[in-house]
């Protein structure tokens, strides 16, 4: 029972830096239909940007998630300018080579800059380092930290969403981009405002998962980019809900199948999920049926 | 009628014929050292990988993200077969095994998911392509993370080129039919293909199959080339290497995939000293051309030996003296 | 005269829509009728459930050849059409980036012969079938005057001819009956009176049943021996053209809004 509870308690750790990345993955999908395979180094870098806030210039852990977070929105905002609006009109396999294309260039780009191998985040002091023990159950204050940070910002991201004007125009252009354009909307700056969001959240989770598991490196997006891709197809791709509910549910799986003895087939198992939820309902958890009209 | 079929079909053996002439001279005479036969190697396999996923994704328009999962399974069954049985039929076997193997799990795989469209199939395939590694990963038989080695290198130039050839040919062959029609004519319009009587189903999980055997050859050829795999070979960068040979060659033309091929793997030749450099200038040179030529070098289009022709008298009187020059060298070598 | 298709009560819902509510058609053997009805009536949605498209809610589809009755409903689109019935396409669906005689060719396919084998190393059988392939096609497009452009992209025919061509394709397919979705959309009048005098004689010569769906009432009411009237999902009417033009139901769907407007 115990352990069953903290397989809980971490699998909602890892679950949250999921989601936070399925999220970017899912408004992007949703407003231009591109999976957005640079998502996924942004996050590293935001977790780069991180630690060199902490590393070097000894800011705390605060200031160095909102400068990553700051830095990640405007290289999000760069690489849609740059790589992808040029594209706007080009067919949905070119924009995704160059989406592949924009990930090679900053993982090896920063491969190029920091080398290639591991850094470990600073030692946590203080406050941050406590750990809560209730019987055999351990929660430690990054655990409580990630889990309250990513409440926080998804409050943020949901009022934003159904709150604002841009958010009105967000969900517009991903209903359907050309009525939204005859409607005024200035589509080329919401899908811009898009890729700001989902970025700034991406960096928020590299912080968290420096702060976390300690190691990071220029690859380390890869496959945390893949599974929170599978979290967001889990959920119902192009709906926020689902990134969140597809973002926990993928952590507990990856939690209880390492911990119950399968932690050499974990990322497999994730895989299989996937392959099986596309089989059994292509559009996900809460996505809508929708049919080609002949 | 009759006569220019005749013709082009003989031009089409002699062209062939040069080639593996040419370029046997120059590794007999060591122009084409050992490093560069890495090369040619790698050209060959990739020109297997890309024209057998151009008939999934640019010709039957089937977008396949999991083209190296199939490649590993050729590769490590190949391995297995001739550390086993290290002769010459260990070596067929191997490959025909690894392919038969590669598109029966293609079958297996594609059944079920070539329902999905578009963008969802790219993800079941990534996905299947990363479960394939894992198990490798995790087998006992394939030696896990850290690969099989010293495999009997059986591949040689002549190989290459028999194989390659081969299944460019197979392929293109197999475009110019009726059922290859029923695989294009799929890509150009699902509903209406279905609507004229094609089984739409079973043409994408021929195409997909067919793909899956060529992509097993292509590793097969890999893993008695390079004697050496491990599954981080095969892992989701391989498949997009593939991919974007056949989107920069061009979707839905063979010759451009020939050329990317032949074309990216001088370029990565050239600029392997510089490691972390070489796959920055990898990624802008794909952001580029996909921004400046999202088409790919020949779009849908084939170039032909005889449009080689036109191309001017200069070109074929260059290669026939180029062929008497051959001929005069080959007395001597 | 026999019954080669009959529809009864066939019923298609989306949700809570009822597109299509219990309509009954009966095609006599080489008869040509006419499918009219108000915009969103459901024809289109008639001929997606004849043509296997859609599956239906309820209700049967049966089509007779030779004696032989061959249930329709629930067959996937490719085995409907190699039961013998071809469709066009409201919104012109060719394959664009093929030439015209590879249009045809793909049509005919179901009638293909050789093998994967064959088509790998292109054997005797291939060429040999090839050739027939080919053959019948171009023969098939000197009937449409297609045939001195089946190297042209489908894409970059005029739009007339590639009504034709979609036409043309469906024949390919060597049906016993055709369902022509608005073949006169688009047209100027000539070409329309074109294409009455083209369906009329392609019906004698394939000896064919058609149906067809059509706004151009100058096509319906000259061509056409019966007329099934839809509205609402239902068939309000069926009759000759006379009866159906005197029809008070069939007047109120189409003037309906115009009279409560006014």
């Amino acid at each position: 029972m115990e352990q069953l509870l903290q397989q809980v308690i971490n699998g909602i750790s890892l679950g949250s830096i999921y989601a936070l990345i399925a999220l970017g993955y899912t408004m992007v999908y949703g407003i231009i239909k591109l999976i957005n395979f640079a998502h996924c180094d942004v996050y590293m870098i935001g977790a780069y940007i991180g630690y060199f806030c902490m590393n070097n210039f000894h800011l705390g852990f605060v200031p160095s998630l909102l400068i990553s977070m700051v830095v990640c929105t405007l290289l999000g905002i760069a690489i849609e300018k740059i790589a992808y609006k040029p594209l706007r009109n080009a067919t949905r396999i070119a924009v995704l080579i160059t989406a592949i294309g924009v990930s090679l260039f900053l993982e090896y780009g920063t491969m190029f800059f920091v080398k290639a191998t591991s850094r470990s985040y600073p030692e946590m002091t203080g406050m941050m380092a406590q750990r809560f023990n209730f019987g055999n159950v351990v929660i430690s204050m990054q655990q409580i930290l990630i889990l309250a940070i990513t409440v926080v910002l998804m409050i943020l991201l949901q009022l934003i969403v159904k709150k604002t004007r841009i958010g009105k125009a967000m969900r517009a252009v991903s209903m359907d981009r050309d009525a939204a354009e005859l409607m005024g909307i200035n589509v080329d700056t919401t899908i811009t405002f898009t890729f700001a969001l989902g970025s700034a959240l991406a960096g928020a989770a590299g912080v968290l998962v420096g702060v976390y598991y300690n190691s990071i490196n220029p690859l380390m997006g890869v496959l945390p980019g893949l599974k929170a891709f599978v979290a967001a197809v889990f959920g119902g791709i192009g709906i926020i809900p689902g990134a969140m509910i597809g973002g926990y549910f993928i952590g507990a799986v990856e939690v209880f199948v390492s911990g119950y003895g399968g932690s050499l087939y974990r990322d497999a198992v994730v895989f299989g999920i996937l392959i099986l939820i596309l089989i059994v309902k292509p559009t996900g958890l809460l996505g809508k049926n929708t049919r080609e009209k002949v | 009628m009759k006569k220019i079929f005749e013709t082009q079909a003989v031009r089409k053996l002699v062209f062939l014929a040069l080639t593996f002439v040419i370029i046997q001279l120059l590794i007999s005479t060591n122009i084409i050292d050992a490093y560069l036969q890495n090369t040619l190697a790698a050209i060959c396999i990739n020109i297997i990988l890309a024209v057998s996923l151009n008939l999934i994704t640019g010709f039957t328009g089937q977008f396949s993200l999991g083209h190296a999962g199939f490649m590993s399974i050729g590769a490590y069954t190949c391995a297995i077969i001739t550390l086993r049985m290290p002769t010459m039929l260990g070596f067929f076997l191997g490959v025909f095994a690894g392919a038969v193997l590669a598109a029966l799990i293609g079958f297996v795989v594609g059944l079920p998911t070539l329902r999905l469209r578009g963008d969802y199939l790219a993800i079941a395939t990534l996905g299947m392509a990363e479960i394939i590694r894992i198990v490798f990963i995790n087998l006992k038989i394939t030696n896990g993370a850290a690969g099989l080695q010293g495999i009997p290198r059986f591949v040689n130039w002549t190989w290459l080129f028999i194989f390659t050839v081969g299944t460019v040919l197979l392929i293109s062959n197999f475009l110019k039919s009726s059922h290859g029609r029923a695989c294009i004519a799929i890509r150009e319009d699902e509903i209406a293909a279905d609507a004229m009587g094609i089984n739409t189903t079973k043409y994408k999980v021929t195409a997909f199959v067919i793909g899956a055997f060529c992509a097993g050859i292509a590793g097969a050829l890999y893993a008695s080339y390079f004697y050496f795999l491990k599954p981080n070979i095969f892992d989701f960068l391989k498949s997009v290497n593939v991919l974007v040979i056949v989107v920069l060659g061009g979707l839905g033309s063979i010759s451009g995939s020939i050329f990317a091929a032949i074309l990216l793997e001088i370029i990565s030749t050239f600029l392997q000293s510089l490691s972390e450099l070489r796959m920055v200038m990898y990624a802008l040179l794909l952001i580029i051309i996909m921004i400046f030529r999202p088409q790919g070098l020949m779009g849908s289009k084939e170039v032909t030996l005889s449009v080689f022709n036109k191309l001017g008298g200069n070109f074929r009187s260059g290669m026939s003296k180029l062929e008497q020059r051959l001929k005069s060298k080959k007395g001597r070598v | 005269m026999s019954v080669i298709l009959n529809v009864e009560k066939l019923t298609k819902s989306f949700g809570g829509l009822t597109a299509v509510s219990n309509v009954n058609i009966q095609l006599e053997q080489g008869e040509l009728v006419g499918l009219i009805g108000p915009n969103g009536a459901g024809k289109t949605t008639v001929f997606n459930l004849l043509t296997g498209v859609y599956v239906p809610s309820s209700g049967t589809i049966t089509l007779s050849r030779d004696d032989n009755k061959v249930a329709l409903q629930g067959l996937k689109p490719y085995k409907v059409c190699k039961t013998g019935v071809a469709r066009t396409f409201q919104n012109i669906r060719l394959f664009k980036d093929l030439t015209v005689l590879d249009n045809v060719r793909i049509a005919m396919h179901k009638n293909v012969k050789y093998g994967l084998l064959s088509s790998f190393l292109h054997l005797p059988s291939y060429k040999r079938e090839e050739k027939k392939l080919t053959e019948e096609s171009i023969e098939l497009l000197k009937i449409f005057n297609l045939d001195n452009k089946k190297d042209e992209y489908a894409k970059n025919l005029p739009y007339g001819e590639q009504r034709h061509l979609e036409i043309a394709r469906a024949l390919a397919t060597n049906p016993v009956l055709l369902l022509l979705d608005e073949p006169a959309a688009g047209m100027n009048p000539a070409e329309t009176a074109k294409l009455t005098e083209l369906i009329g004689w392609i019906r004698e010569k394939f000896n064919l049943t058609i149906i067809l769906i059509e706004h151009d009432m100058s096509l319906v009411m000259k061509i056409c021996e019966r007329i099934y009237v839809l509205d609402y999902g239902m068939v309000i009417a069926n009759g000759t053209p006379d009866e159906i033009k005197t029809n008070k139901r069939v007047i109120e769907a189409y003037l309906g809004e115009d009279v409560s407007n006014a």
